[in-house]
């Protein structure tokens, strides 16, 4: 079985800081880490692999960097890495990403043909969880969302069999072969890297194509030329001002709140409902 | 691309067994006031199995026509079938703007449609207007894990598309009678043709209030100390009617599962009341419940972020604070 998981380097949006000058984002104040998503993604393609054999190979659009990402996906135990980066590719949208990210699959899976693809469910800087059903409708297999558990792959009779987060549940869905499969955090806990994995990953070069290596590819569809959004204005929002601090003794405290929420009694009315 | 051909503002009406999700009648209030803007239609469309007759809801909330795709192979939400629904009514009726909830079974929809058709998509969208003489979509998103907030645009593609956060956007107030036109079609699709099945549904039904339906939320931080700690939170919920909520660590100490995580990697919750209890206030945190209408914040900590974000805060030592609470409200 072949497993291709799509990664993504994004900025740790726990540390980032803005340039308060330009009112931007900082990308050189946080440091570049592996989509923490997709390295559930990466976890779960390595799981699957010692349940049914194969290989695992992960795939990023990215500028050089990017690297350290795949690096970090052979420590998780992926077995080859690709990455596609051009100055073509730069400012694309979700669709020009899936389109770049389609071209790149197509050509591997010449290499070597995929069964099944993992994506993770957003990624923490763009956010958008678009990128995945994306490249599911390029390459016209069927994409899966929210998936939570993959509960079996049979390649033989072509079909898997996967769990989807539902608001107030889950479903259980059997999809043909190949499809795609964006996973949330809670498929799987993440294992420690084994140290060989780790020397592997040392030394690990990544197999890296410009867009002149991919074949058939509309260069219109491409980067900026390529995505229908753009991005007008950018602010940071407004820092909140800070509440009211309640003061006295405790007693006084909670009757204070008891008469802040009761007040708000006449909030509660109920919702019409969509009948 | 001729943009003169594209017209009116559509609603995806997301409809799970005879129900309307409560973000479709925000969005088709949202849609009113574009539509109204531009002097063009509000439509919604409906796909679903026997769901016809929610039309009759869907004009009372804002709605002129309705375009309904009413078949057994709609019966759950799939993406193919969906998409090409949409794909087939966007091709013959040729919307200026789709908008749909920011909700699972939304973005999936719309991601799939935008790929196919093909045209942007502005995701978890919190803030929309258009331009009454362009028809141009202003659509304002929060990302970076909320540090920023961008306008994201689509100039040359048509339809526009957004897919917009629950419990943003206020639903017009409900005008029993008020109708419009229906226009139903459908696709030639067959059930084996369909690469995806439902083989079961799975309902965990818990008795408790949905966090990001709940009027109320008490949420709880590792400030708790512990399991046992945590009881209060669950407790001060019980006694308020309200939903249980936990900031990130808690969840990865195992206190309580995930479906409870508020912030940016969990649920986005906007309800009447916020407790935050023992939560220092981080951006991830605060992402994921600073629309409440009310936030009342208690820490022992009077530097703690939180009480930036608050509305009320109280500077305490929660066991001492909580159980006092506990104990009012019963009575009240
Ligand atoms: C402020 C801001 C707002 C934006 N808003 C929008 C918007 O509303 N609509 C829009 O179309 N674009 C938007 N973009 C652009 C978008 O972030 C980029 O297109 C990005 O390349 C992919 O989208 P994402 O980060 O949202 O990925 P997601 O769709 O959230 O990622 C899902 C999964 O796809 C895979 N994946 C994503 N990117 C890559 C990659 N480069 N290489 C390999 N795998 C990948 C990973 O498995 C990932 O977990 C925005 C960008 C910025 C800076
Ligand atoms: C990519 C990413 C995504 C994330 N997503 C989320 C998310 O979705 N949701 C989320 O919540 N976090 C998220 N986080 C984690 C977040 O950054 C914080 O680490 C987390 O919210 C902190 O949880 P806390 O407030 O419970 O704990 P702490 O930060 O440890 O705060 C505990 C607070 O309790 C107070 N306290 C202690 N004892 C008492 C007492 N007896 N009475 C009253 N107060 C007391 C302390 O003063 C302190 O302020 C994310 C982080 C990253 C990097």
């Amino acid at each position: 079985m072949h497993i291709v998981v799509c990664i993504k380097q994004v900025p740790d949006t726990k540390v980032i800081k803005m340039n308060p000058k330009t009112k931007t984002i900082d990308r050189a104040s946080a440091p570049a880490i592996l989509n923490p998503y997709d390295a559930h993604a990466v976890e779960e393609a390595v799981r699957l692999k010692k349940r049914y054999g194969g290989t695992v190979s992960v795939l990023t659009m990215g500028p050089p960097p990017a690297v350290k990402a795949i690096k970090k996906c052979i420590e998780i135990g992926a077995d080859d890495g690709y990455m596609i980066s051009d100055r073509a590719f730069a400012g694309a949208d979700t669709l020009a990403t899936s389109y770049a990210l389609s071209k790149a699959v197509e050509k591997i899976s010449t290499l070597k043909p995929i069964d099944l693809i993992l994506c993770g469910k957003m990624s923490i800087d763009g956010d958008t969880g678009q990128v995945g059903p994306g490249i599911a409708r390029r390459l016209d297999i069927p994409p899966l969302t929210a998936v939570k558990k993959i509960e079996e792959i049979n390649i033989e009779k072509g079909y898997a069999i996967v769990h989807r987060k539902l608001e107030d549940g889950y479903e259980v869905v059997q999809s043909a072969l190949p499809c795609l499969c964006a996973v949330e955090k809670e498929i799987n806990d993440l294992s420690y890297a084994p140290l060989p994995n780790m020397i592997k990953a040392a030394r690990y070069q990544p197999h890296i194509w410009s867009v002149n290596d991919l074949e058939d590819v509309d260069r219109k569809q491409l980067g900026l030329k390529g995505s229908p959004t753009v991005v007008g204005k950018i602010w940071t929002p407004e820092k909140p001002q800070g509440g009211t601090m309640l003061e006295g003794d405790i007693q006084e405290q909670v009757q204070q709140v008891l008469d802040i929420v009761l007040q708000k009694r006449e909030l509660f009315t109920e919702w019409e409902g969509g009948r | 691309m001729n943009f003169e051909d594209y017209k009116g503002i559509w609603v995806y009406i997301e409809e799970q067994e005879g129900v309307i999700a409560p973000v479709s009648l925000e969005l088709l209030g949202a849609g009113r006031q574009l539509a109204d803007k531009r002097g063009v239609e509000l439509a919604g469309v409906l796909i679903g199995n026997r769901v016809k007759h929610l039309s009759q809801t869907v004009f009372e909330y804002g709605a002129d026509t309705v375009y309904v795709y009413d078949d057994p192979i709609f019966e759950h939400y799939r993406t193919e079938p969906y998409m090409y629904a949409l794909l087939d009514c966007c091709q013959k009726h040729k919307p200026e703007v789709i908008l749909y909830g920011a909700t699972p079974t939304g973005k999936d929809l719309a991601s799939a449609v935008a790929t196919d058709l093909p045209t942007g998509l502005t995701a978890d969208t919190t803030m929309l207007d258009i331009e009454e003489d362009t028809g141009l979509l202003l659509a304002s998103r929060p990302a970076f894990g909320g540090n920023i907030m961008a306008t994201i645009l689509c100039k040359k593609y048509r339809p526009q598309m957004a897919t917009v956060r629950p419990k943003v956007m206020k639903a017009l107030k409900r005008e029993p009678g008020r109708t419009g036109k229906v226009v139903e079609e459908r696709i030639w699709l067959r059930e084996e043709d369909v690469r995806t099945k439902v083989l079961e549904i799975v309902r965990e039904t818990t008795k408790k209030v949905r966090i990001d339906e709940a009027d109320i939320v008490v949420a709880g931080g590792k400030g708790l100390e512990s399991k046992e700690g945590f009881q209060l939170i669950h407790q001060l919920a019980d006694v308020l009617g309200g939903a249980v909520g936990a900031s990130r660590d808690v969840v990865e100490a195992g206190w309580i599962d995930h479906h409870h995580q508020v912030g940016q990697t969990g649920v986005t919750v906007t309800p009447k009341i916020y407790f935050a209890i023992g939560i220092s206030g981080a951006i991830q945190h605060l992402v994921g419940m600073q629309n409440s209408g009310l936030i009342i914040a208690i820490n022992k900590d009077p530097h703690a972020p939180i009480f930036q974000a608050c509305h009320y805060g109280i500077v305490g030592d929660a066991f001492e604070i909580v159980p006092l609470l506990i104990e009012h409200f019963k009575q009240a």
